[in-house]
């Protein structure tokens, strides 16, 4: 689950990490009113930047500089007008805009292959990043968390220095670092990324100085661990959910909509994506991943059926069942009670395999469904059937 | 004959008395498994699947009593972990945990615990490993999908794991031994370590591999093999040609992030490595005989 940059910002700050202050707008009015607060500060220009989930917000005009009330405004009504990679923004967040020195990355993931959290920094932060993480490997500096302990100062200390912190900046440095592991922690996340983590001049009585602040957030939430964050769970941001989406989760169907006219539903994910693979392969598109999961009874399968032909871009739909502990029969069962609902008329390919499949197959066959015995035939009759016009009612 | 499982395999089962443990329980005894031993804490003292299997509220106590060396897990994702721990605690040697929806921490966090044992663990939310020769089916892959045979089989899916079994035994090629290896990020046994017990096993002379999108255990694996079994005859399958970016496909594994982890990039690193990849799951019988498989 993606958590937007505010929300991002807000648990990080709760780990005590330097997260400057923010307000949040959902109108050029509310930028305003929030700039102005700002400037009343003695801060002398603001950072907004749309909250979407999207990438690439700043190459999309999505990030603006604004130094007077009317620059806010201005700049705060073009990005709440601005579609980003097909997401309509609906909120923007104001900043202070920082004096930034130098742009650092700081990012923790979970490393598969060594099984551990992987803390990754690079003295080349900003928005080339990947580039250099391409181009420059050795740009990066890699340290695994202990499993049990977290992060160690030493480990910290061991990236500062590397990044070539003056010593002053480096204490701060190893708070943020541990701090950043600790949030991995705290929250479930499968990655906890700041870019840039910035060195900013501010301003102080003996003259400027240099601190690390954290000027953009980017959390991701391990979605097997929501049912024990429903703090976090509850800053899922619904806007951003695709509708059918939204529904399928909340009746428990993995579920995730595609841009095709082939709907699927097949029982394992590496079958359900095989199955989309092998559509595609037959020259169809398919519509949909859904997995119905192991042990699916009927009534699991009728919801299943009924999210599929909700979507009117659908022109066929195919079912492919291998059955260990899920039951042909009951499969059936849930296939005609769904298609009875039906008001359109869909042509559906079934093929099921396993457990009770001649069962499931006589109970297909007076009902009049499509069968098919193998999953490549099943895949080719489901793309064929797509291409059939309607029969007339 | 196999791998991990054999006929000195006896199994323990942690939450034998739910649903899904009772079920598969009962195949495994249908296929011809030893189970010995079924583990649910308040509960023993009882016996399950129609008095086959006598149950004990502890691990420690089931192996005591009944010299169980194998476990596999039915336990929720909440108790999962404490239930892998438990079990490498007691000494078993080999943990298969079918579990599916263990946060990826709780993961990270046994790892190490199950490394310091010497054990093994295999999964979680894997559908387990079977042998056939040795009739040994410890997990919940149907026993009727099976024949013995010289093919090694190893799989990071479920249900599509069945599919290119009953392809094989279909086209009358036997397995040697399955291993699911399971679909989260964080695995107990990677294809690289079931590949090193591939080679070292003179009865499978062949392997096929099924990956899908997410991670780079495809690519680790087919460096392992370039350098480790160059000369096993090695056919893939890898699900996920047309899953899109940065959404996970089902398994928690699954999911291409920032441009990495995608189903063309694995086939291109399998390939390189002298591994034959299907396009689809029926192919690969033929590209096995393609490769002197005879059986």
């Amino acid at each position: 689950m993606k958590l937007q940059e505010h929300h991002a910002r807000r648990l990080l700050g709760a780990q005590g990490l330097p997260v400057p202050p923010f307000r949040l707008a959902t109108s050029a009015d509310e930028v305003a009113d929030a700039t102005a607060e700002f400037l009343s500060e003695g801060v002398e220009r603001v950072v907004i930047k749309a909250q979407v989930l999207v990438g690439g917000r700043g190459k999309a005009g999505g990030v603006r500089l604004a130094g007077t009330l009317a620059e806010a405004r201005e700049a705060g009504a073009a990005i709440l007008a601005l579609t980003i990679k097909g997401i309509p923004v609906r909120r923007v967040l104001v900043a202070p805009a920082a004096r930034i020195e130098r742009e650092l990355y700081l990012s923790a993931v979970i490393d598969r292959t060594a099984r551990r959290i992987l803390l990754i920094a690079s003295a080349e932060g900003g928005i080339e990043i990947e580039e250099v993480a391409a181009s420059r490997p050795e740009a990066m500096l890699r340290v695994h968390a202990h499993p049990h302990l977290g992060l160690l100062d030493f480990q910290a200390r061991r990236i500062a220095m590397g990044l070539g912190l003056p010593r002053d900046l480096q204490r701060g440095f190893v708070r943020i670092a541990k701090g950043l592991v600790a949030t991995m922690l705290a929250y479930d996340c499968d990655l906890v990324e700041i870019n840039p983590l910035a060195v900013v001049e501010v301003p102080s009585p003996e003259g400027n100085r240099l601190e690390l602040q954290c000027l953009d957030a980017k959390v991701t939430i391990d979605d097997s661990a929501l049912p024990r964050q429903p703090d976090v769970e509850a800053l899922r941001d619904l806007d951003e959910e695709d509708r059918t989406d939204r529904a399928a989760r909340e009746d428990g169907i993995n579920y995730i909509r595609l841009e095709g006219t082939i709907g699927c539903i097949v029982n394992g994910a590496g079958l359900a994506m095989t199955t989309m693979d092998l559509i595609k392969r037959a020259g169809g598109e398919p519509a949909n991943f859904l997995d119905i999961g192991g042990g699916a009874r009927a009534d699991r399968v009728e919801a299943a059926l009924r999210l599929i032909l909700a979507d009117p871009a659908v022109e066929a739909v195919l079912v492919n069942i291998f059955g260990g502990i899920t039951r042909g029969d009951e499969v059936a069962h849930g296939l005609i009670a769904a298609r009875q609902a039906q008001v359109r008329d869909v042509p559906m390919v079934v093929r099921i395999v396993g457990t009770n499949a001649d069962e499931a197959h006589a109970i297909l066959a007076d009902a009049n469904f499509i069968t098919a015995e193998s999953l490549d035939e099943a895949a080719v009759r489901a793309v064929a059937a797509a291409r059939q016009p309607a029969p007339a009612r | 004959m196999s791998i991990l499982v054999g006929p000195e395999t006896r199994v323990l089962v942690q939450g034998v008395t739910g649903r899904e443990g009772e079920f598969h329980t009962r195949q495994s005894l249908e296929f011809g498994t030893r189970v010995v031993a079924g583990v649910t804490p308040g509960k023993g003292g009882s016996t399950a699947v129609d008095g086959q299997v006598p149950v004990f509220d502890s691990v420690l106590e089931a192996v005591d009593r009944t010299g169980a060396n194998v476990s596999v897990i039915y336990v929720p994702a909440v108790g999962a972990p404490d239930a892998i721990a438990e079990s490498v605690d007691a000494g078993i040697p080999l943990v298969v945990c079918i579990t599916e929806g263990i946060p990826t921490l709780e993961m990270l966090k046994v790892v190490p615990l199950v490394e310091q044992a010497g054990a093994r663990l295999i999964g979680a939310n894997c559908p387990g490993l079977t042998s056939p020769g040795s009739r040994a089916k410890v997990g919940i892959i149907p026993g009727g999908i099976h024949r013995p045979g010289r093919v090694g089989v190893v799989s990071r899916s479920g249900t599509l794991t069945y599919e290119v079994v009953q392809a094989l035994t279909d086209a009358g090629i036997g397995q040697s031994t399955c291993v699911g290896i399971g679909g989260d990020p964080i695995t107990g046994t990677s294809f690289a370590d079931v590949l090193a017990l591939f080679r070292d096993d003179p009865e499978t002379e062949a392997i096929v591999l099924i990956g899908e999108i997410g991670g780079s255990a495809e690519e680790d694996a087919a460096a392992f093999a370039a350098r480790e079994l160059p000369d096993r005859p090695m056919v893939a399958f890898i699900a996920g040609r047309t899953a899109p970016e940065g959404r996970r496909m089902g398994h928690a594994g699954a999911i291409i992030s920032g441009g990495s982890g995608t189903a063309q990039a694995k086939v291109a690193a399998l390939e390189a490595a002298g591994a034959l990849v299907a396009d689809t799951p029926s192919q690969i019988p033929e590209l096995l005989r393609g490769s002197g498989v005879t059986g």
